[in-house]
């Protein structure tokens, strides 16, 4: 892989935030992710390489989601460079480079949108910073909306809710359109869209994976759960990312999912044809490919006539799960259309569909359907890190903000010892992983340490006044790049890990027989 | 009628007509532009009252920018809120008879006095873009042609209202006869021209500017959408179009 020849920052003492740097224009110029070939491409319907016309493609591309993305148009007209989110991005908060300032971000694709959709930016265009779109400016979006994790945290601060996210996933739409995408992410797509989940593991190889892991269980706790797999008429589908089935931590999180449902009597089953919760097409703006990917979970759930449909840990896929299924599959409720209401009328309204698997387990707890003894986890001095995509797009329960009580409710049902980092590091505040938006891949290794920086120097505040050693989380992304990040900062990989896996070790199975 | 009168009367013509049908149809294409998903920054409203409500305290208070940054917040809301004061004042010369409310002593006292915050929030905003690096960074020429031409608009007000009085009761004369399609002559007070020649340039620059972020906050997706996507399907025309 690409060598890494960086510096990891230093992290200070006695403080949750780090100073705002001075801005160093150029520094992460030159830090880009590998190019998709041509195979890749076009599995996702996109061209294998730089069209020769691409410049003429990209402009009427820029113009055609103009025209389907209300926000996108909004976005791009109403900045007035206030400079609000200048220091709201980790990424620039570790790089330093301007360009990773959202406004500046922003700024790259806008520059071209005023030169040709915009009065002033045609007649005016040094007057109100337009460009013409040129070979350097692809190469600069290349780098810079890839140094960008989607994580919505310039929106929470911008007056206008201007949304960095929105306009990185046009970019990149943009530049898949005329030929110019990320091995990386478009890689994953194509496997989920071929073969099922992101990690292109065939049904058998996941049958014989489950059955180690139910042989796992029963050995450590003399307790036959059940990891089901492609069982027709169980009442719950599970539809958790791929990384749970072969990742450490995330595995250990799988096994949390498996003890609640044995523990609390409900039949569940995984689908070997929707094994992956995840769904990249958001990351690429591609909201055909996005598509495309969830319907495999509603055919998925039509085919086995489950009755619920609950989402693993895992915070963008929970984003498509909570906030888009239902547009894109119907996937929810109150559908009027024909389309929406055949798979709405098999499910069960009593719960809310989708359901995160936090919302299962935490109604679970407060009927006393499963017991937890928190005892087991004493060995644990637990923080939680809110993953982006729960935080700012998505909810939990029936009230704003439910995302962040549910999982520190389940927490501490579950731990004797938590603590929150300092509160602007947390709930909507929090900082992104630096791996998130399909920058989990090393050619981006620099971009996900620096970019993890401040969310490490919020952690190291709480390990050392509070002498905490387990960062719980959601998110299987958060799960890999903290796995991988730690390690330069300092701390244990080990560190972190899924608030399931905290319930495994808590969960008291056999009680309720 | 002089030439300078007719000169005023076609510019303030030409700039309404701007404005209007600039703002009207940028307005347009905001509105019919569909939002295809549900992209609220959450925590958001599960309700249509929350909405407005959220809707509210962001054009009223600045919320976001409160929790972001306090000097833009400061300097900001005192050049908006110094603004609305100072243009409600305003109304009187265009008004036969005027309200009651805008002829208030005190509302009256508070739109002179108001542009003094108006400017101070002015001046501060234009401060920042060359103290803070990274304000500097992002500045375009425009966005200093924006603030010189408000603080142009603001000074003259002032220096009418404190320095040397124009003939406002032409000025009304002139106003009022424009409303109705007659043209009455305008008092040829330099500082007066000045004013109106920069407010109509900004009323003229307003729908082909970053001035669009005025009725782009009230379309905005991430604020103005409520936060119920699993109770309600939400689905665009042409994303409809797939499903056939």
């Amino acid at each position: 892989m690409a060598a890494s020849t960086f510096e990891t920052p230093k992290l200070l003492n006695d403080t949750a935030t780090l100073p705002i740097p001075p801005i160093k224009p150029g520094a992460m110029q030159g830090v880009q992710s590998f190019i998709a070939g041509d195979k890749i491409q076009e599995q996702l319907g996109y061209p294998g390489e730089l069209l020769p016309n691409w410049k003429e493609r990209a402009i009427e591309r820029m113009g055609e989601l103009l025209q389907k993305y209300r926000g996108l148009q909004v976005f791009l007209d109403a900045c007035v460079h206030c400079g609000a989110c200048t220091d709201k991005c980790h990424y620039y908060l570790g790089t330093a480079d301007p360009n990773n300032m959202p406004v500046a971000r922003q700024e790259l694709l806008r520059k071209v949108y005023r030169r040709y959709f915009t009065f002033a930016g045609k007649y005016f265009p040094k007057l109100v910073g337009a460009i013409d779109l040129t070979e350097e400016v692809l190469d600069q979006w290349y780098s810079y909306f890839y140094q960008c994790s989607e994580c919505r945290r310039c929106s929470v601060y911008c007056p206008y809710g201007i949304d960095t996210a929105e306009i990185t996933m046009a970019a990149r739409e943009i530049m898949d359109s005329v030929g110019r995408g990320q091995k990386y992410s478009n890689e994953i797509l194509g496997k989920l869209h071929r073969i099922g989940n992101n990690l292109g593991l065939p049904g058998p190889a996941l049958e014989d994976t489950l059955a180690g892991l139910e042989e796992d269980i029963l050995a450590d706790t003399g307790v036959p759960v059940r990891l089901p797999i492609d069982q027709k008429g169980a009442e719950v589908l599970l539809v958790t990312p791929s990384a749970d089935f072969f990742s450490e931590p995330h595995v250990e999180s799988l096994i949390g999912y498996a003890k609640v449902f044995h523990a609390a009597g409900i039949s569940w089953t995984l689908s070997s044809t929707a094994s992956e919760a995840g769904n990249f097409g958001l990351f690429i703006g591609s909201y055909e490919n996005m598509r495309k990917a969830a319907l495999r979970i509603r055919e998925a759930a039509l085919e086995l006539g489950v009755k619920r449909v609950v989402v693993g840990e895992c915070g963008h896929a929970w984003r498509v799960a909570y906030s888009f299924w239902n547009t894109l599959t119907g996937v929810g409720a109150g559908a009027e259309d024909p389309f929406g209401k055949m798979l709405q009328q098999q499910l069960d309204h009593r719960y809310k569909q989708p359901s995160h698997i936090c919302e299962v387990t935490w109604d679970l707890i407060q009927k006393g359907a499963i017991k937890l003894d928190k005892s087991a986890n004493d060995h644990r001095i637990v923080t939680f890190h809110d993953s982006c995509n729960v935080a700012r797009a998505s909810r939990m329960g029936d009230i704003p903000g439910g995302q962040f009580i549910i999982p520190r409710e389940i927490i501490k049902a579950c731990c004797n010892h938590f603590y929150d980092m300092a509160p602007e590091t947390i709930y909507e505040g929090t900082y992104c992983c630096g791996g998130g938006g399909g920058l989990l891949t090393d050619d981006l290794m620099e971009v996900r340490v620096k970019g993890a920086l401040p969310r490490m120097q919020a952690l190291k505040q709480v390990v050392d006044e509070k002498k905490v050693n387990f960062m719980a989380t959601i998110c299987a992304i958060c799960k890999a790049q903290f796995t991988k990040v730690l390690p330069y900062y300092g701390f244990p990989m080990s560190m972190v890990g899924g608030v399931h896996q905290l319930v495994s070790t808590a969960i008291q199975l056999g009680t309720n027989e | 009628m002089t030439t300078t009168t007719v000169f005023f009367a076609a510019l303030f013509y030409v700039a309404t007509a701007i404005l209007v049908l600039g703002l009207a149809r940028k307005i347009y294409q905001y509105a019919s532009t569909p939002a295809p998903l549900k992209i609220p920054t959450t925590p958001a409203p599960t309700t249509k009252t929350g909405v407005v409500l959220r809707m509210a305290r962001e054009v009223i208070l600045f919320e976001s920018l409160f929790k972001s940054n306090k000097w833009i917040w400061l300097f900001g809301w005192l050049f908006h809120v110094g603004l609305a004061v100072v243009l409600f004042r305003h109304l009187r010369y265009f008004q036969y008879p005027v309200w009651d409310i805008v002829s208030l002593e005190l509302v009256q006292a508070a739109g002179k006095y108001a542009s003094f915050a108006m400017v101070a929030g002015l001046i501060g905003l234009w401060a920042r873009r060359f103290l803070v690096d990274r304000v500097r960074y992002i500045t375009t020429l425009s966005d200093h042609l924006i603030l010189l031409l408000l603080i142009g608009i603001g000074i003259t007000g002032m220096s009418m209202t404190f320095v040397s009085h124009t003939d406002i009761v032409g000025l009304k004369a002139f106003m009022l006869g424009l409303m109705r399609f007659e043209i009455n002559p305008l008092p040829e007070d330099p500082l007066l021209m000045a004013h109106l020649a920069l407010v109509a340039t900004l009323m003229i620059v307003f729908p082909i500017s970053k001035l669009l972020h005025a009725p782009g906050v009230f379309f905005s997706p991430t604020r103005n959408q409520v936060d119920d996507p699993r109770e309600h399907r939400h689905l665009a025309p042409w994303a409809a179009e797939l499903e056939k």
